[in-house]
């Protein structure tokens, strides 16, 4: 070890924090806007896992791996809207839908990504944010994907909309208060539907990071629950989607700890560091759950605080 | 935004008050007839009172008006045309608004939001700065303010109601309909808010419908009345042709009222409940409670006047385990308690916190299985503590409907549906039916028709008359001079004032609720 070793270690950790924190973003943004509008949806690890393989097959096809990035979404948002309609049926509980859901959707990218772990499709290319730091580790660490950027954006606009527009106001009242919207004549049904949908997108859009850009191919085992963590980010970024995507990073840098300090030799711990993020989490949960300030920032007609 | 207190030349020459009328309305929930062919005429710029027990009905009237239900039959004749209302968009645009019984304030979104947001013109994309100004100068015309920029979750219950009307107002609406607008407001405010609606009828700006259960306010402010007796509407005419017996005799027909019960004198033992330094912090985390000392004997009825929003509905709440502590003790019967239930059980603590379909209910249980809550896993109701026997449960619920007269379709019946008043009689029921050592209520007669009032004050009375130590929070200044035997003034978080009632006077109790000494 050598005076440089912590510095190459935090260089690993902000590296791995931008490269896999992306799809996070996106599954706990759509999350956070389908949460916002009082419903859960858990299928979006379902979402995740059809949106890489949708993306994929369509970047291979068509050549152009944005296309495969929108298709992702489009698929993603059909998900979310099949959802969002079987839960405007009468007594149907979101929360055994989306588990529902999740195996739909991991059923069909299964069974219509077989012919395409083979293949090799254009991958989304990134940005170098480091080449003028003259230092090679972090030029690595600082390339960038664009979809992060748009995740970030996202993010923005929904923060900014949530406060600042029509549509954010009515999401938030029908999240919080269904008989007051409705007594002001909002179809909560419907945006609930469309929110859900726009979250399906959302969601979708991430899937399209895990095939096109990292780990960057299409394989059955390509997601390990990250569609089912971001769930439990929202609620730890207490339905903010500002929040939400610092919540990501976090979550991507605790990953990228072992790795990091593997790369420098250290090994002990291998598989303890690995799981970091999920104890992480745990501790983060329990502590945001006790707090009142979680409790205030709940929207009042989620299924699972009835 | 033109409001009808600005002073456009074209608002004053046409008069913009709508007359409304309702024909043969019907509405049926299930087996149930709520309305049964109510005739109801309003005239345009009169203020009209809708009087009528707890269940009669007038809440499913003017929801069945605004859209909010679909009435089986009947129609609504708006200025003399007839209107079809699908929804409450439909009736907003016609220039209906309503205050519901229930707050229609959405909790997760501030003042000025709520108030933006209500709009039929809702910007896409809202100008904050603009309509800030716009909301300042609407505000400065208006007789009461509210606050704008905190969450309505964090407001209390009078300046939610405060913020209710405004809504309507800066709507600018022609007819309002208010259901029950003043139970949680103090009759000063009460006074200051109907007033100020009366100005407007007079001016020939709005109609009001007014849903009440204080005669007081019918005399003061309305023009006109009606009143529903189980779903049909029984009479009405003019105000000043009636009088108040009269309108009482509509009401509840034969039904016999219950005499007020006596106070027994020298009843007061030793000390059951003692609060000694209560201190705890509000939903922003700021001290809402800052050393509340109180020792209350058995047999004396202890009553908190003040000023909502002084700290009253967290005293409860603590009293009844929903908030923690920061310091402080409570102590009953000289022992140390703390909040749980089966403390509850043994020491025989019962309350009516305030606002009971949220705070004593879950709205979407049975009548029957949230009169149980209480004793639900004990015998007879439990084998071993956790073998329910349903049978037991609804033959004590059949008993309690009864006995308390609630009105309800069946035990089985969610109790959310129950009317306002009888939610809280349900409530009552539970609490109230076996024996109690310290009863802790919050604005018991909130929303309660005059004889379920007499009802429940002389049970409470009862109560006390058989050594019970009870703490009477109310924003009824009547109400604790009618029951309490000694009264403490709340201010800011701590008891500004104890004295025994006799010793003391409305004017000095309104001094320590102002604040001054
Ligand atoms: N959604 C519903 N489903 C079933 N029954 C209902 C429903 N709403 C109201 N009812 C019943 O209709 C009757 C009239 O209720 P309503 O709320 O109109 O009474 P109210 O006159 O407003 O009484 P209160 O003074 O207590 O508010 C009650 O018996 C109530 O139980
Ligand atoms: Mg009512």
């Amino acid at each position: 070890m050598n005076d440089s070793t912590p510095l190459i270690v935090l260089i690993a950790i902000l590296g791995g924090a931008l490269r896999v924190s992306t799809p996070f973003m996106f599954v706990a943004l759509g999350e956070c806007l389908t949460e916002k509008s009082g419903r859960v949806n858990l299928g979006l690890e379902g979402t995740l896992v059809l949106g890489a393989m949708t993306a994929y097959a369509v970047s291979y096809h068509s050549g152009s791996p944005w296309l495969g990035v929108l298709a992702a979404g489009l698929a993603g948002a059909a998900l979310g809207g099949i959802h969002g309609f079987i839960c405007k049926l009468p007594k149907v509980n979101d929360v055994a839908v989306g588990i529902a859901m999740m195996l739909f959707g991991t059923g069909i990218a299964f069974f219509f990504g077989k012919a395409y772990i083979q293949p090799t499709a254009p991958r989304l290319g990134s940005i170098s944010l480091g080449d003028w730091t003259g230092n090679a580790q972090l030029a690595t660490a600082l390339q960038i994907n664009p979809l992060m950027i748009v995740g970030i954006l996202v993010a923005i606009l929904m923060w900014w909309a949530f406060a600042n527009t029509r549509w954010g106001l009515i999401v938030r009242m029908s999240g919080d208060s269904a008989p007051s919207a409705m007594a002001m004549g909002v179809s909560v049904d419907l945006v609930r539907f469309l929110a859900t949908t726009a979250g399906g997108f959302l969601a979708g859009v991430g899937g399209a990071f895990l095939s096109l850009y990292y780990p960057g191919s299409w394989n059955q085992g390509l997601s390990s629950g990250q569609g089912l963590m971001a769930v439990a980010l929202v609620i730890f970024a207490r339905w903010d989607p500002i929040r939400c995507v610092a919540a990501a990073f976090l979550f991507g840098a605790t990953g990228a700890i072992g790795p990091a300090l593997q790369s420098v030799g250290v090994t002990q711990g291998y598989y303890f560091f690995n799981a970091a993020p999920y104890i992480l989490t745990l501790f983060i949960m329990i502590a945001s759950a006790g707090s009142k300030k979680a409790g205030r920032d709940v929207p009042g007609e989620l299924s699972i605080i009835k | 935004m033109s409001n009808a207190l600005s002073a456009a030349p074209s608002l004053v020459s046409t008069p913009r008050a709508m007359s409304l009328e309702t024909i043969g309305m019907t509405k049926t929930f299930g087996s149930f007839t709520a309305l049964d062919n109510v005739s109801l005429k309003v005239d345009a710029g009169s203020f009209h009172a809708l009087l009528g027990e707890n269940g009669a009905g007038k809440s499913t009237l003017v929801k069945s008006i605004m859209g909010y239900y679909h009435a089986d039959k009947g129609s609504l004749l708006l200025d003399g045309h007839e209107a079809q209302v699908r929804n409450p968009r439909d009736a907003r645009d016609l220039g209906l608004g309503m205050v519901y019984q229930h707050f229609t304030l959405v909790p997760c979104l501030t003042g000025a939001e709520n108030l933006v947001i209500s709009r039929a013109d809702a910007p896409a994309v809202i100008d904050w700065k603009k309509e800030k100004k716009a909301l300042d100068a609407f505000l400065d015309r208006m007789p009461f303010r509210a606050p704008l920029d905190k969450p309505v979750s964090s407001l209390a219950a009078g300046e939610k109601q405060k913020l209710e009307i405004l809504k309507l107002l800066y709507l600018d609406q022609r007819l309002l309909i208010l259901d029950e607008p003043t139970s949680v407001l103090t009759p000063q405010e009460a006074d200051e808010i109907l007033g100020l609606l009366k100005g407007m009828t007079d001016r020939g700006d709005i109609s009001v419908v007014i849903i009440t259960h204080k005669f007081r306010e019918v005399t003061a402010f309305a023009d006109a009345l009606s009143v529903l007796r189980r779903g049909k509407r029984v009479g009405g005419g003019l105000v000043k042709d009636m009088t108040t017996d009269e309108m009482a005799r509509l009401m509840i027909g034969d039904t016999p009222i219950r005499q007020r019960a006596l106070r027994q004198e020298n009843t007061t033992g030793p000390v059951t409940l003692e609060l000694a330094g209560l201190m705890a912090d509000g939903d922003e985390g700021a001290s809402v409670l800052n050393a509340v000392n109180l020792k209350i004997h058995s047999g004396e009825i202890v009553g908190i006047a003040g000023v909502s929003g002084n700290g009253q509905s967290q005293l409860v709440e603590v009293l009844s385990g929903q908030r923690p502590l920061r310091d402080g003790r409570i102590f009953v019967r000289d022992k140390p308690f703390e909040p749980t239930r089966d403390a509850y059980f043994r020491l025989k603590i019962f309350g009516l916190p305030e606002e009971p379909l949220k705070n004593a209910t879950v709205a979407r249980m049975t009548v029957a299985e949230n009169l149980a809550f209480r004793n639900f896993d004990r015998p007879p109701n439990a084998k071993f503590g956790w073998w329910l026997s349903p049978g037991p449960m609804r033959t004590k619920a059949r008993e309690l409907i009864a006995r308390y007269r609630v009105k309800t379709q069946s035990p089985e019946s969610a109790i959310g549906d129950l009317s306002g008043g009888n939610v809280q009689r349900a409530v009552l029921a539970r609490e109230l039916s076996g024996e109690v050592d310290v009863l802790i209520v919050a604005n018991p007669c909130f929303g309660l028709d005059f004889a379920s009032v007499a009802e429940i004050r002389s049970q409470i009375m009862e109560q006390r008359n058989k050594g019970a130590a009870v703490l009477l929070v109310s924003e009824d200044l009547d109400e604790i001079l009618e029951l309490a035997d000694r009264v403490a003034v709340m201010s800011e978080g701590t008891i500004a004032f104890v004295s025994p009632i006799g010793e003391t006077d409305r004017a000095t109790i309104g001094k320590h609720m102002a604040g001054h000494e």
